[in-house]
């Protein structure tokens, strides 16, 4: 129970940091403050490379002055900062101006049942044992083909966090969360060909980890299959797009929907609610108080209570993505999602991988997109892709060097399938996304 | 001695930290089998004013410290890092981290300040340059002049940050070195509406100088100006040509291509590694001859520049490519010792809280013979892409990608229509053999770049004049 006495010691400063804003005179106050511990492994060529002993603290607080706002933070949380800190707050809120849609949530809204959510594991792993781990899972990695010639190595992280929010309106809680992972990269070789992929595990709980010896062997086999890439011809076709990319596609519609996009006017969405945006088969999600899950969370970053609820149902857009602020500028109430969304679910379909490449037929499979050529504002999209070049369901050769292009609004409104091969590893829990044609630029 | 002593004020003063403990902790840390150590103190106070919808809606203000201890025995790294700069923090990091080689007898050290290096840079507090009246007038300044630029402007939002940086470091030969970085940022992005079609435009700069910079020439109301015009080009733009072309880069900020297709395959860790596609090729030809590419960590007041790295070294103008012969690979201290050269004083870190490792400074390609219209008119059909946002780079597969943001079509020796913004991709190692043509306009970027890698993001600088391509692969959707 040392954990829940760190806790309870966090939360105090945390009220200090309320009280001390409240006496240099601000109506209203929010305040943060996070500390982690943690250990990182890496290994290469079967032998350490580096150990790192990590150890972090910081606070933030932001203070009104009726509708004026300032905030600061800083990672000193000795007594003196605290004060330094909340006078830097206050100091600023001087010179900002009045914004009538400032301020904290409504109380109503705020968190009060606090059930346990299972994210907090710590994994009692030493230097030693973490190192063996990272070269067992190197190992596999190394010893799974002649042609894996190199490597960027192993490694294996281990955190635990304790974060405490606290406002003025009496919400104070803090919560306990460990994250771990093991991740491995290796190259391959063959004749001037030469590749590098990945693959990695992570959760909350050290037991549900991928084996070390499986990770190795996956990072190997997805290296293998990349080498001797070649372009392709300019052309339109069928793009599939693997599970751990497609939740990419999700995040850029999250993107647009999001309170911040929406009242700038800067979001291809714009007063998309309650129309069709997906086809009518799609049902997105969000399950906050998934047990266990990488984002679960009671309350978002204002304190505000999370909900499971649905953001599509028949295709149709039903609610958009909103803090506090956004949610005042734009008429509405927040959907306690300050921070962002968390476990966002596109719900699976009936194929699994092999089904959907045999839907694809002849098109282009996408496992790695590069870049950032996303516009939110207007959902032109256009980025550097490699994947598989696929004739009737079947594989033929991978792909490099080519781009994949359109705009966003038309790519979800045809997406022709989703799998049932979700990747549960990210914040956005997806499977799969076929779209039924878009832009290649190659040679 | 000066900034060895401003910075020893800041840092050891107020933590009761003398030369003699630090002496004691290096010696902790030197056991036998340790090649190299070295403890990273760092201070580092900032803010950030954010203009939108008219009014100044934030304000932060943010310090963070601590310090950073790590301990090298061959290719092996030991780190630990605290937010708490205390002598019995720095006690227990010390154990932690020397670890890593085999136990033995502490060492005896004794400190050297660092000799005086060029400074490229003021020392003084970049926040305190302007009052807080004054940032706040600045900011409604470009505000009101920016808004007033066209009627299809809905919104103007300017953002305004410095950072005020010490740091100090010590080496496992005594050495103590200290540098104190100034950092400012401005940026305005318009959203533009005409006809329910919306577009944005955005403009920035910077650099290691104070607020005033932002002032002087009216560089704020300049940005305003330039992210008014780009907005506007944009709602002109047409559907971006997809495939192989000929393609026209601008001069100044489109030199992010030299950050990814070459930069990064030229950082020294890649390279002892074996695991870039510039490997072992020293002395090879990797672009054509017309093609000189320097990293200069010493031009003043830019936003890449440092006067000393972070491991300590002065920080140098390194040829990269000379006429189109590969000369070299930027190093820090660890990767130089293990390839056998110098450090070439590439040696960054995001923090202490953060390994150093092999950073990119500024990045530029140097001039050349060619006029830039004469560019433009060499080239029958094809892209000329003036401003850029974002890249990245596989430095295993060589294949980079950067995406422009105001493009135009060239048909006939003439810039004729603006297309969309596409992403381009290339292959590194060979993209700069198909440069024909280099201008003699020669550019830096405003001072905007942040480079990311392994999670550490730092701040960089890229430049070079107009060039041309004779074939890239542009990904725009009209096939």
């Amino acid at each position: 129970m040392q954990n829940q006495q760190e806790v309870n010691r966090l939360k105090d400063i945390v009220q200090n940091l309320l009280d001390e804003a409240k006496q240099q005179g601000a109506t209203a106050a929010e305040a943060g403050l996070s500390q982690e511990n943690g250990l990182s492994v890496s290994v290469r060529l079967g032998d350490v490379e580096t150990i790192e002993h990590h150890c972090s603290q910081g606070l933030g607080i932001t203070v009104y002055f009726g509708q004026r706002k300032g905030s600061a933070s800083t990672t000193d949380l000795s007594a003196e900062s605290i004060k330094e800190t909340v006078s830097a707050a206050c100091s600023i809120a001087r010179y900002t101006s009045e914004d009538e849609y400032a301020g904290l949530p409504e109380k109503a809204l705020l968190a009060t049942e606090f059930p346990d959510l299972d994210t907090n594991h710590p994994w009692a792993i030493g230097a030693d044992e973490a190192i063996a781990l990272a070269i067992e899972c190197e190992d596999a990695a190394r010893n799974y083909d002649a042609e894996i010639t190199n490597s960027e190595g192993a490694s294996v992280n281990t955190h635990q966090g304790i974060h405490v929010l606290g406002n003025s309106l009496g919400f104070l809680h803090g919560s306990l969360s460990t994250r771990h992972s093991l991740s491995c990269s290796v190259l391959a070789q063959r004749g001037d060909s030469m590749q590098r992929d990945y693959w990695y595990t992570v959760s909350r709980n050290a037991n549900n980890l991928e084996a070390a010896v499986e990770v190795g062997k996956k990072a190997a086999q997805r290296t293998l299959r990349r080498l001797e890439g070649r372009s392709l011809t300019t052309r339109q076709c069928p793009v599939l797009y693997s599970a751990e990319i497609a939740s990419g596609l999700l995040s850029s519609f999250v993107g647009a929907i999001s309170g911040g996009n929406l009242y700038r006017k800067s979001s291809f969405l714009l007063d998309a609610i309650d129309t069709q945006v997906f086809p009518e088969f799609v049902h997105i999600y969000e399950q906050p108080h998934l047990v266990g899950a990488l984002g679960s969370s009671v309350y978002d970053s204002e304190g505000v209570a999370t909900h499971t609820r649905d953001l599509v149902t028949d295709g149709i857009l039903r609610s958009y993505v909103l803090s506090t602020y956004s949610a005042r500028k734009l008429g509405l109430q927040s959907t306690g999602n300050a921070g962002g969304v968390r476990n966002l679910t596109i719900d699976p379909g009936v194929l699994d991988f092999d089904g959907l490449l045999k839907q694809l037929d002849t098109g282009l499979l996408v496992t790695e997109l590069m870049g950032q050529g996303v516009n939110i504002l207007t959902g032109d999209y256009s980025r550097g892709a490699a994947g598989f070049w696929v004739e009737k369901g079947q594989i033929q050769y991978p792909v490099e060097e080519i781009t994949i292009a359109g705009n966003l609004k038309e790519m979800l409104r045809n997406i022709v399938s989703v799998g049932n091969d979700v990747d549960y590893r990210g914040n956005v829990r997806a499977g799969s996304i076929l779209v039924e044609r878009m832009s290649i630029a190659g040679q | 001695m000066k900034i060895l002593n401003l910075a020893k004020q800041a840092i050891l003063v107020p933590a009761g930290i003398q030369d003699a403990d630090i002496e004691n902790i290096m010696g902790r840390l030197l056991t036998a089998s340790v090649d190299a150590a070295d403890i990273y103190f760092q201070s580092s106070h900032s803010e950030s004013w954010v203009m939108e919808g008219g009014i100044i809606k934030e304000g932060s203000h943010s310090i963070e410290q601590g310090v950073g201890v790590r301990a090298v025995s061959g290719e092996k790294t030991g780190f630990a890092y605290s937010d708490r700069i205390e002598l019995p923090v720095l006690l227990e990091a010390a154990n932690n981290v020397r670890a890593i080689g085999r136990q033995g007898q502490d060492a005896q050290i004794g400190l050297i300040h660092a000799a005086n290096t060029v400074q490229y840079y003021p020392v003084a507090n970049p926040l305190k340059s302007l009052g807080e009246q004054q940032k706040i007038d600045l900011l409604r300044q470009v505000d009101t002049e920016t808004r007033k630029l066209d009627h299809r402007i809905e919104e103007v939002i300017i953002s305004l940050s410095g950072v005020h940086e010490t740091i100090l470091v010590a080496n496992q030969d005594g050495t103590l070195a200290a540098d104190i970085r100034p950092l400012v940022r401005m940026n305005v992005s318009v959203i533009v509406v005409e006809n329910g079609r919306r577009e944005q435009g955005s403009m920035g700069g910077g650099g290691r100088s104070d607020y005033n910079y932002f002032v002087d020439l009216n560089r704020g109301l300049e940005y305003g100006r330039e992210a008014v015009r780009q907005a506007l080009v944009n709602l002109e733009a047409q559907e971006a040509p997809a495939g192989n072309m000929t393609v026209v880069l601008g001069s100044g900020w489109p030199g992010i291509l030299l950050h990814e297709a070459i930069g990064h395959g030229l950082e020294g860790d890649f390279n002892r590694k074996g695991t870039s596609a510039f490997s072992g090729r020293v002395g090879e030809r990797v672009a054509s001859d017309l093609c000189t590419v320097v990293d200069d960590g010493t031009i003043a007041g830019r936003r890449g520049s440092l006067s000393i790295d972070d491991e300590g070294t002065p920080t140098e103008n390194t040829v990269l490519i000379e006429n189109g012969i590969l000369k070299g690979y930027m190093q820090d201290k660890l990767n130089a010792r293990l390839m056998g050269v110098k450090s070439t004083g590439n040696g960054r870190r995001e923090s202490y809280a953060s390994l150093p490792m092999p950073r990119m400074t500024n990045t530029y390609m140097l001039a050349g013979q060619h006029n830039p219209e004469e560019i433009i008119k060499s080239v029958k059909k094809g892209l000329y892409a003036k401003n850029f946002a974002g890249g990245q780079v596989d430095i295993t597969s060589g294949k980079f990608v950067f995406s422009a943001s105001e493009a135009y079509l060239i048909e006939d020796g003439k810039i004729t229509r603006p297309v969309k913004g596409a992403t381009l991709i290339g292959n590194g190692p060979d993209v700069l053999t198909k440069v024909s043509m280099v201008g003699t306009d020669l550019e830096l970027d405003s001072g905007v770049g942040s480079c990311g890698k392994e999670g550490q993001s730092v701040p960089v600088g890229v430049g070079q004049p107009t060039l041309k391509i004779d074939g890239i692969t542009v990904g725009g959707t009209s096939v």
